[in-house]
Formats: structure tokens, sequence, C-alpha cells
């Protein structure tokens, strides 16, 4: 039988993780990345399976969504960049609907593989709670950071981290 | 035991160590119009043009800045007791800031509108919060209004300025917009205006009954006199809801009550119809109408038989219905160069004025009509707006 | 005793979640905003027109104020 002075505690505790982590915008977070099967546009079936023993950052974009368009070209780069050192990146998009995807990617093509969510089943295992979010996860396949949200310069902020995770 | 309590002390100090930076919306696009009027009705023409555009300095600074002319010609229905045709020019500047910041958002704008007889300056400021995981949006403002009042007692061509009075006008405004489901958005404004000092028109006069051997007409004009203090409160409800084939209808009702007793309804239909990334058709339907204001007449039975007195058609009870229909054509849907789309807009307006204690005194009167039965005013405007919408 | 501590208990989590922000997790989630960033969902669309169409019925009318609209879109950054 807890006493209810440990029961406050351990609400009060929850409820302070529960709403940190719920609002905070660029974070280290930790658990194991939810794996996930999607399809590319073409209609192959791939994953995060696919990338083990890389680091990957998903990146939860839509083609309704302004921010997401300004930084596309730049994750873009950054995907170039370090690819050869064991990094990958992999755009996942919640449209509800393929056409206008298609379009915007025969306008704006992307290096990067770019799979398909449009029941947001992805979304919803990683707890995406702004747009646009995008996950690092470290070799071992462990969620380490959140950013949400983008903003011209975030991009420095991501390579850092990417950065730290490869020489892990 | 010991693994569980040093787990939840590390997520407590993890969680005690995030930052809650608050991500921010977004600043609108950047934007410029170029924009045609016209409104024609009840024996006026008014033509209007406007320059706008808008541009993002930093990702959390933007600036607004507008021009607009309108050119007047005409004579409305209740312009008797002067040169008939009245032409007059009004030019208007404005300027806006917002700046962003977190979840809020910033604006101060300063307006400046100027005529040959009125010139009214515009400082406004409002504040926007979006709340409750951008659910929810706040919104606060405050506007404040310096006008001086003048009558031109020369020609239109030959003008002779008198100014007769300031007015200062103070807007308090409260607004809160909720997304209820991902195809329903609704709010409500609230909006409380107070003015004071001279808040008559000088070119409208009451009349008032006199025998016909005073006044063939059988009434006389008189001098309009008005309070010096109106308080305003109008709330505003509104909803927009997403069709599953892709359209929107907005409905929105609001009331409007002030210490003049001026009691008015709003009711508006509005639909929205796009076509692909091209086309986007709008209709809509509007209803008005007002009680009058409690010292408005059309015939006072003599001079001076109230403290205040107005023969203004805008406080007289009256209704209006408008139905509108609005064209929006991309002619650049994706883009040219810096551009990021283009598009070019036509709106017509028709809106029936009937007013139901202001009457037509200007074509009726004695001796088919004696004072007060002269038939009640009614007319149709039209409105046409054109302009061009270039985003970059 | 009992009701002081469940009342304490209550207050204590009422200020957590009011100084975390209210942690009242959205019903729309941010993937779900796609119809509200549809620019046919947004208030004001043409502000300069609406702005216009209301300066005309201000003129004509003995009412005024609380027009417009803010908040909905895509809810993005």
């Amino acid at each position: 039988m807890l006493s209810t002075k440990i029961l406050l505690k351990r609400c009060a505790m929850a409820a302070i993780v529960v709403a940190s982590t719920a609002f905070a915008a660029g974070g280290d977070a930790s658990g194991p990345a939810p794996s996930f099967t999607l399809t590319t546009l073409a209609g192959q079936a791939s994953g995060l399976s696919a990338y083990k023993g890389q680091v990957v950052m998903v990146n939860f974009w839509a083609t309704w969504c302004g921010p997401c368009q300004q930084e596309m070209p730049l994750l873009d780069q950054m995907y170039k960049k370090y690819k050869p050192a064991g990094f990958t990146l992999i755009g996942v998009n919640v449209d509800k609907e393929a056409p206008p995807v298609k379009q915007l990617l025969e306008r704006k093509p992307v290096s990067f593989p770019v799979l398909l969510d449009p029941a947001n089943q992805v979304s919803k295992a990683y707890h995406v709670d702004e747009m646009p979010s995008s996950v690092i996860i470290d070799r071992k396949g462990q969620i380490r950071y959140i950013h949400r949200g983008y903003k011209p310069g975030d991009e420095n902020d991501y390579q850092d981290r990417i950065r730290q995770l490869i020489r892990e | 035991m010991m693994q569980k309590h040093f787990f939840t002390r590390a997520a407590v100090i993890a969680a005690l160590l995030l930052v809650r930076s608050t991500s921010a919306d977004v600043l609108p696009d950047n934007r410029a119009d170029v924009f045609y009027s016209k409104y024609s009705g009840g024996g006026m023409d008014i033509t209007g043009y406007s320059a706008t555009a808008r541009a993002k300095i930093t990702e959390n600074f933007a600036v607004e800045a507008n021009y607009f002319i309108d050119k007047v010609s005409g004579a409305s229905i209740d312009v008797l007791s002067q040169a008939s045709v009245i032409k007059d020019e009004r030019k208007q500047k404005s300027g806006t800031i917002e700046y962003l910041r977190d979840k809020t958002t910033y604006t101060a704008s300063y307006t400046s509108s100027v005529e040959r007889d009125y010139i009214s300056n515009t400082a406004a400021i409002s504040l926007s919060q979006d709340m409750f995981g951008d659910l929810t949006t706040v919104t606060l403002g405050f506007a404040n209004t310096q006008n001086k009042v003048g009558e031109n007692n020369g020609t239109a061509n030959d003008p002779n300025v008198a100014w007769l009075g300031h007015a200062l006008t103070r807007a308090y405004s409260g607004g809160v917009s909720q997304i209820i489901t991902k195809n329903f958005i609704a709010g409500v404004n609230l909006q409380v205006i107070t003015d004071a000092g001279y808040l008559a028109n000088p070119y409208r006069s009451i009349r008032y009954l006199v025998p016909v051997d005073v006044n063939p007409k059988g009434y006389a004009l008189g001098n309009q006199v008005y309070p010096d203090t109106h308080t305003s409160t109008a709330v505003q409800v509104q909803g927009k809801y997403y069709l599953p084939y892709r359209a929107a209808v907005t409905a929105l009702y609001r009331y409007y009550t002030d210490t003049w007793g001026v009691v008015g309804n709003t009711y508006e239909l509005d639909y929205t119809h796009p076509i692909r990334n091209r086309w986007i058709f709008e209709g809509r339907v509007r209803y008005y109408k007002q009680s009058a204001a409690t010292f408005y007449s059309d015939l006072f039975p003599f001079a001076d038989s109230q403290n205040f007195t107005a023969r203004d058609q805008n406080l007289a009870a009256l209704d209006n219905t408008t139905i509108g229909a609005k064209v929006t054509y991309a002619f650049l849907p994706d883009g040219w160069r810096f551009f990021k789309r283009g598009t070019v807009t036509l709106d017509v307006s028709r809106i029936r004025f009937n007013y139901l204690d202001f009457r037509n005194i200007k074509d009726y009167g004695l001796p088919q009509y004696s004072p007060g039965s002269e038939p009640l005013y009614n007319f149709n405007a039209n409105v046409f707006q054109a302009f061009v919408s270039m985003y970059f | 005793m009992r009701c002081a501590k469940l009342l304490l208990s209550g207050t204590v989590l009422g200020a957590l979640l009011l100084s975390s922000g209210c942690s009242i997790q959205p019903w729309v989630k941010p993937y779900e905003r796609d119809r509200l960033a549809d620019p046919i969902m947004a208030w004001d669309r043409d502000a300069i027109s609406n702005a216009y169409l209301d300066h005309i019925r201000e003129s004509r009318e003995g009412s005024r104020g609380a027009t417009g609209g803010a908040g909905g879109g895509c809810g993005c950054n």
C-alpha cells in the first residue's frame, strides 16, 4: 500500500516528464526507435531495418507544410555530405494522398529515400507533435534527439548531432 | 526498488534539463498586390486603387506597406444643402510590422487617411498567441484613432474647408479561434469601440415640419445634433468547415449594439470551391438588419424637438442583402523565377439597401407626397474588385 | 486529512500542468492538419479585399467591428 506522499511524488514526476517532453522543441530523447515498414512512391517496401548500423535521421514532412519545404534542399545537401560516413536520411511523408507528393518531388527532387505514411501509423508511433519533426537515431537503433519545427539555421544543429553520433 | 527510483530520478532530472522552448508558428508568405475597386450605387461612384506589399525581413520579422486612393464622385441621396456633385479624393497610407517569437505574434501598425475635409490617423497594436498544441489562437488588440472633421463650404472644384472638431476613437478587441476537428475551425471575436468628440456627418441634415407658407416643401432643414460620446459592442461567431470533396463553407453571425440604440444583426454564408491548383470560386450571401438610433427620425415634428437629432441614413432602421461571387485564377500556379505563385482575382457583389424609416425626399415631395409619406428609400449598389497577387 | 492530501496533490498537479503550458494533448495532431492548412480554409485569404468590403459596409451601416479571424493553418514550427 503506497502512502499518499509517495503516490503524490510519482504523480508529480510523471506530470513533469509528460508535460516537459510533450512540449520540448529540440532535445535529447531516449528509447528504442520504433521499427516501421512503409512504401516508396514507386511502391517498393522499405523501413528502418534496412539501415541498421547507420546513423538515421527520420524527417516527418508534408506538401502542405511551409517550413518542411524550406528545409528539404538543406536536408538533401546534408544527406549527400554524410552518406559516405554511414548516415542516412529517411523522409516520411504524412500526406493523405500520393499525387501531390509525386508532383512536388518531380519539381523539386531529393536524393534521400521518401516513404509514405498516409495512415499516420509511424507518425503516431514516433509521437510526432510538431511539423516538421526530425528524429535522430544512433547506430544501435536508439532515439537520441528530436528536433521540432524548422527555422533557418537549424540545419547546423542537425549537423552537429549527426557528426557526434557518427563519431560514436 | 533502487532501479525504479534511479530511473524516476534520472527522468525527472532529464525532464528538468529539457528547455521548454516553444517552437513558433510561421509568418505568412511574402506577397504583393495591385488592386482596383469600383463602387456604384445610390448616386455615388467610388473608384479605388491600391498597392500592398509584405515581406519577411528575417524569419521572425515582417513588414507590410499599403497605399490606397479612393476617388468619389456623385451625390448621395441626403446631400441636399449644397452643390449637388461631390468630387473628392481620399488617400490612405499604412505601415505594419510583425514580430514572431515562440508562439506569439506581435503586430504594430500606423494608418493615415487624408481627404480634403477629413483626416484620420490610427495607431494599432495586437498580440496573437497559439496555445494548446496550436489548436487555439487567442488575439488581443487595441487601436487609437484621432479624427479631424471638417466641412467643405465651397464647391468640388473650388473648395473652402472649415474644420469643425476632433474625435477620438478607441477600439479594444479580443478573439479566440479554435480548431474543433481536422475539418472544422470556429472562432469568436469581441470588439468594444468608444468615440468621443465631433461624431456627426456635417453634410447631413435633419428635417422638421413647417407650415407650407414657411417652406413650400412642408419641411425645413436643420443641423444634426449628436451626442459627443458613443460606445459600441460587437460580437461575432464564425465557423469554417471543410467538405470532403475539397471545398469550404463558412457561416458567421455578428451581433452589434451601442449606446445610441442601434442594434444590428449580420448573417453571412460563404462557399469556396477550388479546382485543383488553378481556380478558386467563391460565393457569398449576406443579410444585415439594424434598428434605428434613438435620436434618429426621418421627420421631426418641429425644430429642437429633442436634445439629440439625426437624419443620417446610417442610423436609420434598414436592412440590406448582398450576393457576391469571387473568382481567383492562378496564372502562375507553381511560380516563375523567384515568384512562388501569381493569381488574378475578380470579385463582384450586388447589395440591395432597404430603408425602413428613411424616405426619398430628393425625388418625391409635395404636392403628391406630404412630408412623412414619401416613399421609403432603397437602392442597389454594385461593388467590383479586381486584383493581381504575386507571392514570392 | 485524506481530503487535504487529495486537494494538495490536485493543486500541485494543476500547477505543474499550468506551468508546463497545459499539456492537454492536442486531439488534432500536427500531421492531421492538411485540410486546415489548405488556403481555402483561411479566414482571410485576401485580407485587402476583405478590408475593402468591411470599409464599404461600415460606411453605410450603423454597425462596426468584430470582423476578421485568426488561427488555423498548418500550425507548423
